[in-house]
């Protein structure tokens, strides 16, 4: 009897100590921090350079965006972080005399190759920008615009579609009783869902999102990192923000850019505990260069 | 990328310049603090006075009040400021050093307690130069440790870390004197087993200005240099 206790008692400890070292090695893979190394990538940057007429913006530009992942450009106003975004879907191929040299591969096609059919590039890479706009119709409209343009007019579709789409940018809850009335009657941050719900409509694979938050109060604010985080394992992410707490809050990866350069790109872990550069450490530590 | 002590002088907001500079110097006026109390606990260990080691039993609150005040300090600066970079480090491990040099209160006071028992049962016969010995080498660790973050020094608080393997040797040393001194004669347990407990402190100390140590290299460098040999924690400070 006596021997069966001890080697009960042995068993449990053993037992015990099993469990602890499984313990211990899930922990060691959640400090494991990510490396862009091993990451798939959405798109790359390679030489970009960019020139407002003769004013040149950006600076041999070279950087990997990792694919479902949330990737921030974080700097100063004029640093070139909305304009390099704005080179991911050819928006500023509307600017009068911009000039992009280099290159955006998508899946190894070049963004900028004359191939390239550019409403069809802005389908897979979507954006948002910094003050909502919808349009000036109901919300369900709001979200089927985009299929409507592409032919598509069955109504089982256009419907499934809409409340996918609205339940993706979490705003079918509050609209769902409401879908046929304008949308401009909705509050700033619900308005800005919209927006992202008509940009997944279409299923992009990359979300650009210009400052989506900066006109937005806290709570609406958090709404929306929220989505961006669910967001993220279905597309890939990269955001623009003025503020540095939000690109701590929701990114993955950082980049620093300053004049027109990446001054830095890394982890988000390591950009804001222990950056590499001086330029990067006094600008998110609020300092004076 | 590393810093130096001066690279917090440089924010745009000078209150927050001010904010970071005061919780530094708090810390190590409470650093000063500890010395003291250790200097004295040590002090009237040797010298069989309770009067003194009844201070600092009674100062020991001092120091915890300053624990407590400063990590306050902490806390709201993390939430008002939500620092980056080299600042949340200086931050982490200014809250992080402050409660080693709380335990470096602890464990004066507890030598302290030690020296008013020794007082009043009679001296130990033998153990005394050991203390004298180590207490000599821990306080200097302590001291460079304290210095090494008011300079924001990566050399100095590496000598600390070194220093501490010294002491852990010596500690292991004079424990295998004691014992066998003990055995040679029973009579004697009791008190040298006081002494024994005092160096125990006393070593201990001397792990708490490594971990101060530690965090200095932490905030400098930016690298967790916790639980790696002496080796390996050099390798990582001297690197760029």
């Amino acid at each position: 009897m006596s021997e069966t206790i001890v080697s009960e008692k042995n068993k449990t400890s053993t037992e015990h100590t099993k469990a602890h070292a499984i313990d211990l090695s899930a922990l060691d893979r959640q400090v494991q921090s990510l490396n862009i190394e091993q990451e798939a990538l959405a798109l790359r940057v390679e030489d970009l350079n960019l020139f407002y007429s003769e004013k040149q913006a950006l600076f041999n530009i070279g950087l990997d965006i990792p694919r479902q992942r949330v990737t921030a450009f974080i700097g100063p106003s004029g640093c070139g972080k909305s304009t390099l975004l704005r080179c991911f879907n050819r928006m500023n191929d509307l600017v009068d005399g911009c000039r992009i040299e280099g290159k955006i591969a998508l899946d190894e096609t070049n963004i900028y190759d004359k191939k390239v059919e550019v409403a069809e590039l802005r389908r897979r890479i979507g954006m948002v920008f910094q003050k909502p706009n919808p349009f000036p119709k109901s919300i369900y409209e709001n979200v089927a615009y985009g299929l409507r343009i592409q032919g598509i007019s069955k109504k089982r579709i256009l419907d499934d579609t809409v409340e996918w789409a609205l339940k993706g940018a979490a705003l079918w809850e509050e609209v769902k009783d409401r879908l046929y009335e304008n949308a401009l009657g909705l509050s700033g941050g619900q308005q800005q869902r919209l927006v992202i719900a008509r940009t997944i409509a279409v299923e992009p694979e990359v979300l650009l999102l210009d400052e989506p938050a900066s006109a937005l109060d806290p709570i609406s604010t958090l709404k929306i990192e929220e989505l961006i985080y669910e967001l993220k394992s279905k597309y890939t992410i990269v955001i623009v923000t003025h503020n540095m707490q939000q690109a701590a809050r929701v990114s993955d990866y950082t980049a620093f850019m300053y004049m027109g350069e990446m001054v830095e790109f890394g982890d988000t872990d390591t950009l804001f505990t222990n950056p590499n550069k001086k330029a990067t450490e006094d600008y998110i530590t609020g300092r004076y260069g | 990328m590393a810093i130096n002590k001066d690279t917090y002088s440089h924010h745009i907001s000078q209150q927050f310049n001010d904010e970071l500079e005061d919780v530094k110097s708090r810390m190590l006026e409470m650093g000063g603090q500890a010395e003291r109390q250790l200097d004295d606990a040590i002090h009237a260990l040797i010298e069989a006075n309770s009067e003194l080691a009844g201070q600092v039993c009674e100062k020991d609150r001092q120091v915890n009040r300053m624990e407590v005040d400063i990590d306050e300090e902490c806390t709201r600066i993390l939430a008002r400021r939500q620092p980056a970079a080299s600042d949340l480090r200086l931050v982490m491990a200014i809250s992080k050093a402050i409660t080693d040099l709380e335990r470096v209160g602890d464990e004066s006071k507890r030598i302290a307690k030690l020296a008013i028992q020794l007082s009043e049962n009679g001296a130990a016969p033998k153990g005394y130069l050991e203390v004298r010995h180590i207490s000599e080498k821990v306080r200097q660790m302590l001291h460079m440790a304290l210095d090494a973050f008011a300079r924001f020094d990566v050399t100095i608080a590496l000598e600390v870390a070194r220093a501490d393997k010294d002491v852990d040797l010596e500690y292991a040393t004079s424990m295998r004197e004691l014992i066998t001194y003990m055995m040679e004669d029973p009579r004697s347990i009791s008190r040298v087993m006081h002494v024994i407990w005092a160096l125990r402190s006393l070593e201990r100390v001397g792990d708490h200005a490594r971990n101060i140590a530690e965090q200095v290299i932490y905030l400098v460098k930016g690298t967790d240099v916790r639980h790696i040999s002496y080796e390996q924690m050099a390798a990582q400070a001297q690197s760029e």
